[in-house]
Formats: C-alpha cells, structure tokens, sequence
C-alpha cells in the first residue's frame, strides 16, 4: 500500500510572541518542531506498512528550513519525501493550501492518505477533509486506531461521547487523532544514511504544475484583517501556605464560600 | 432575500447543543442585518428533530433527506448540501465545530469555491456589507486572528462550543419545512458504519463547578473524583491524561479540546502549558495545587497551593 503522510513545520506555540505594536506573530525566537498530530499520522503509516508493505511518502508544503524536518520523518522509517516549496504559494489559506498538498498528492501517487487532525499553530482541522475533496475520495477523521484486513480499511474514529467503527476501502484519506499513539525515535543508523546520501525532492510550483490562481494568497477565498493577542486575565495568585492540614482547612472555606455565592 | 443558514446536527438525544449555540447567533446576526435565518437538518428519519426546530424563530427548515444518509459519510453530506446550496443560494452557512460538522463545512468550502472561516470564538456581521468577521484562535488560544472571507463568495462559518447561547423558543411553530431530496447514488456512500458506541454525557463547557487533573496524578483520578462527588463538580482531564486514557476527549479541557465558563475549576497536577490553560481562562476562581512551586500554573490560578494532591484532597474532602 502506497501511503502520503502530510505533515507541518510548526513553531512551539509557548515561544511565539506577539508584537502589539506591529500586530504581527513573532515566531524568530521560537524554535520549530513537526506538527504533534502529524508524527501520530507518519507513525500510523509506519505501522500499517510494517504490518502489509507497501512504501511511505511524507509531504509537505513550505519554506526551505522544513527540509531537515522532513529528513527527519524519513530517518523515523518514511521512504521518501518530498516538499512544495516556492514563494508564490505563501500565504496561502486552507482553500490554496489544501489544492497544491493535493495536486502533489496525485503527482506522487497513493493508496491511502494520512494527515494529523489538525495543526498545533492554527488548528482547525480544515485542510485534511478539504485535500480528500480535491481528491474526490472519502475522508474519516479523528481517528483512534487504523486496520487494513484485505485491502479494506477499518478504522476507530472519536466522536462526541464516544466512538465509531467505519470501513471503506482504498483510495481513502484518514486524519489521525493527536495523541493515539506513541511517534517512534528517528533510527540511528538510518540518520546517518539519510545525512549522508538521501535526497529530499523539492518542488516548486511550476514544475507542480498548478493552477497559479488558486494557490498562494491570490488563490485564497479568506483574509486575516487583524490578529489580536488577548489579554492576560488578572488572577489573585494568592499562595496558601501552612501544614496539609492548615491548607486543607482554607481550601475548605473558600470553596464554600463559591459554592454559596 | 439573501438567507442565513445554520447546519443543525442531530443524535440519538436530539439536536446537538452546539447546533443551538450557533442558531443563537445565526439569529441574532440575521435580525442585526435584516435576513432571514433558516435551518438545515441532513440525514435520515429525523423527522421528529425537524418538527421540534420549527419551535424556533426560524424562517424555513430545509430538511435535506435520503435513506443514503442514515450514516454519516462527509462525501454523501457535503454533496447534498452542496445541492441544496445551488438551488436556494445562501449567503452564509454556520456550523457547529464538531467531528462531523467540520468535515461537511471543509468540503463544501471546496466544492463551492467558498471562504471558511474555522473555529470562531467570537462572531459579528458587518451591517453594510453583510459580511461575517469570525475570530480563529490560533497558537494554543493567546492569538485570534479576525478573518472575513473574499467579498461575493459563499460564507462558511464553524464555531466551537459553548461560545455561544441557544435561543429561545418562539411562541408557535411557524417554520416553514422545506423537504429536499438529494440526488445521490449508490456509489457515492464509500464509508460503512460497523459499530457506534455513544454515553450521553453532560457537556463540560456548560458545568458550573469542575475539578481538572493534570499529570500529576499520574492516572488515579480517584481522589479527583471523590472530591468532585463531594462538592458535585464535574470531572475533566488535560490533554496528556485524555491521551493515556484516563478520561474521554469529551471531558479534555485546552484549545484541542473544551474551553470552561465555570464558577469553579480546582485545578491539580497539571503544570499549565499554554494551550491547557486558554481553556480556564473564562473560569471564574481557579484553585491549584502542584507539587512545583515554580510551575505556569500558578500565574493562571487564584489561590495556589505547592503540595501533595493526594494528601491534601483526601483531607480537603473529609472537611466539606
């Protein structure tokens, strides 16, 4: 089975600043990471192809710092990977992201589509359903635990207060659910062949071949008018001290006390 | 007159809670902008859903239904709506933010060439253009960036939950039903339903009173639970508690899970990363306890106690 895993290079959300004055995200101190959900989908992938064969594609779309990233999922055990990456196709919201992840998605070739359920930076979850729109296969999301028996795929979904079981079969796009499963450690030795000898491909638009229209911010149906950072809530930070017992005892009273307010 | 729609869900126990926040505001914003506010319910024998929506002060209930959609599949949902939209033309749809809704949303937005706006927390129209400016949180909760879609393409809207309130009912059923079917085929269903397990549940951006565990309770939430029996809180969990099992994502508090308007949130083991603590920002009176004296958490919390949660709660239990 041939298997896409997209995945993001995402800052650390607890190091990104905000500058009031600009408006403006200031993400030059933060240090980057694969998306969470994403090494959750690439481990997904992993699994099934140790469990039936097949091959391993990582892809993603951006500047020219996610190469190391990307090597990094391949030295994690993915097969090969490939990165979108050209300055028209910047700004670009999930209508434009989720055309080009999909025309690469056909280029490369596939059986089965793996994404995380959405990214740690914006997090809305849009562009893995969007990109099985593109595709016009079907999409199961927030997934908990995928199987392929017999060239079907069953998959475990969440869903409010509780779970499905649903089946389909191939070509097909899963998003799977942040935190179902545990990512494995890049290997060792495959680290160093993939320092040594491996080559990322790289593509840009044009040898994309996409429609420039509908990429990059020109091919984006929203816009963001301002960001706005949210103020600090005042918090008492009161800091109760004393034995377990004396605390316990204050803890007590003000707990009634909101209980009768 | 250019219509506003809001896409209600249904389950096993009715309408889903976050469908009626977002007709609150479908309707409020309808009214602000002179027009009308619609309903539309798709899927299967939800005939008795469809009649109790005409209690609200809607203009019409498209009911979009075919026996393909009695299992939820965003192929066959999407492409039914999408037919509902060609006909009828609406200016804006709004959507609960749910597992499914998304889905639908996302795939309508491509098949019409629509702006979406995801994940609103806040959401006003402007009344001369009649365009939606939706807040998208993003980088865990502490950034919103205000989004508008590009001006004469379909408005698509999702909303989180339990940010805004459901509406009240009308006086009389007047909604006008409009029953739509879909032209779908056989072959247009691809996901089959295999087993669905469901426990209704009370939702947790609605409790009034929640004790939260963190990792620091290693996974025992038995004195968490005790002290919430004791007070008649709810339960809820951080994200790496919802991720080791220890409770359902339903009760998982933080920016991939539930934001809470509490009273109360007793807050212990958790350390407070930032996309946890966007989730008690709207808590009223936060209580911590953690074991590090220099953990996040403490800049978030209204009385702050550095200990052992499983000495103090015990005690803490016996003395209400």
């Amino acid at each position: 089975m041939k298997i896409v895993v997209c995945v993001k290079v995402v800052p650390k959300i607890e190091e990104v600043r905000f500058n009031p004055e600009t408006k403006t995200v200031d993400r030059s101190k933060a240090s980057n990471e694969i998306n969470e959900a994403d090494k959750n989908a690439l481990e997904a992938a992993l699994q099934i192809k140790q469990k039936i064969g097949g091959e391993v594609v990582v892809l993603s779309m951006g500047p020219p710092f996610f190469e190391p990233f990307l090597k990094l999922c391949v030295a994690m055990g993915a097969d090969d990977a490939v990165l979108i990456s050209d300055p028209v196709l910047a700004a670009a919201d999930t209508y434009a992201t989720s055309y080009v992840l999909a025309q690469a998605i056909k280029r490369i070739g596939f059986d089965l589509v793996l994404c995380g359920e959405s990214t740690a930076d914006s997090g809305t979850g849009q562009v893995p359903p969007q990109i099985a729109e593109w595709l016009n296969i079907p999409n199961i999301s927030y997934a908990s635990h995928i199987d392929v028996v017999n060239k079907k795929m069953i998959v475990k979904r969440t869903i409010r207060n509780g779970y499905e079981i649903v089946e389909t079969e191939p070509p097909a796009l899963v998003s799977v659910e942040l935190g179902s499963n545990t990512p494995r450690f890049p290997d060792f030795k495959r680290k160093r062949w993939v320092d040594k000898e491996f080559q990322l491909k790289v593509w840009t638009a044009a040898q994309l071949g996409v429609d420039l229209d509908k990429v990059g911010r020109r091919g984006s149906k929203t816009d963001v008018i301002e960001l706005k950072e949210l103020s600090p809530i005042e918090r008492r930070r009161e800091i109760i001290t004393g034995s377990e017992e004396e605390i316990a005892v204050r803890l007590a009273d003000i707990i009634k006390a909101e209980l009768t307010t | 007159m250019q219509e506003l729609w809001v896409y209600v869900e249904a389950l096993e126990d009715g309408v889903e809670n976050v469908s009626l926040e977002v007709m609150g505001k479908g309707l409020e914003l309808a009214a602000k902008k002179g027009m009308e506010c619609s309903a539309v319910v798709v899927g299967w024998g939800l005939d008795k859903v469809v009649n109790e929506l005409r209690g609200y002060n809607l203009s019409r209930v498209y009911y979009v239904a075919d026996e393909l959609l009695k299992t939820f599949d965003s192929s066959t949902f999407s492409k039914s709506l999408h037919q509902l939209v060609e006909t009828y033309q609406p200016a804006a749809i709004l959507f609960g933010a749910t597992y499914n809704g998304t889905d639908v949303a996302a795939r309508l937005a491509i098949r019409t060439g629509a702006g979406m706006i995801a994940h609103v927390v806040a959401l006003d129209i402007e009344e001369d253009t009649g365009m939606l400016v939706g807040d998208v949180p993003g980088f865990g909760g502490n950034i919103v960036a205000a989004c508008k879609c590009r001006p004469s393409v379909l408005q698509l809207v999702t909303v989180r939950h339990g940010i805004f309130n459901p509406p009240e009912k009308g006086e009389s059923p007047k909604a006008e039903v409009i029953h739509f079917k879909p032209q779908l085929e056989k072959t247009d269903a691809k996901v089959r339903l295999v087993e669905r397990k469901v426990e209704p549940r009370k939702e947790i951006s609605r409790a009034e009173l929640v004790v939260i565990a963190g990792m620091g309770t290693g996974g025992d939430l038995t004195p968490i639970r005790k002290l919430a029996e004791k007070i008649g809180a709810d339960v809820a969990v951080t994200r790496p508690l919802a991720d080791m099992g220890a409770a359902p994502r339903d009760v998982q508090i933080g920016s991939t899970g539930y934001s809470l308007k509490s009273r109360l949130a007793i807050v212990a083991g958790v350390s407070g990363a930032i996309h946890f603590v966007s989730g008690i920002r709207d808590v009223k009176t936060v209580i911590s306890i953690n074991t590090d004296k220099e953990a996040p958490i403490f800049q978030f919390s209204d009385y702050c106690v550095v200990g052992d949660l499983f000495k103090i709660i015990p005690r803490l239990v016996e003395m209400l």
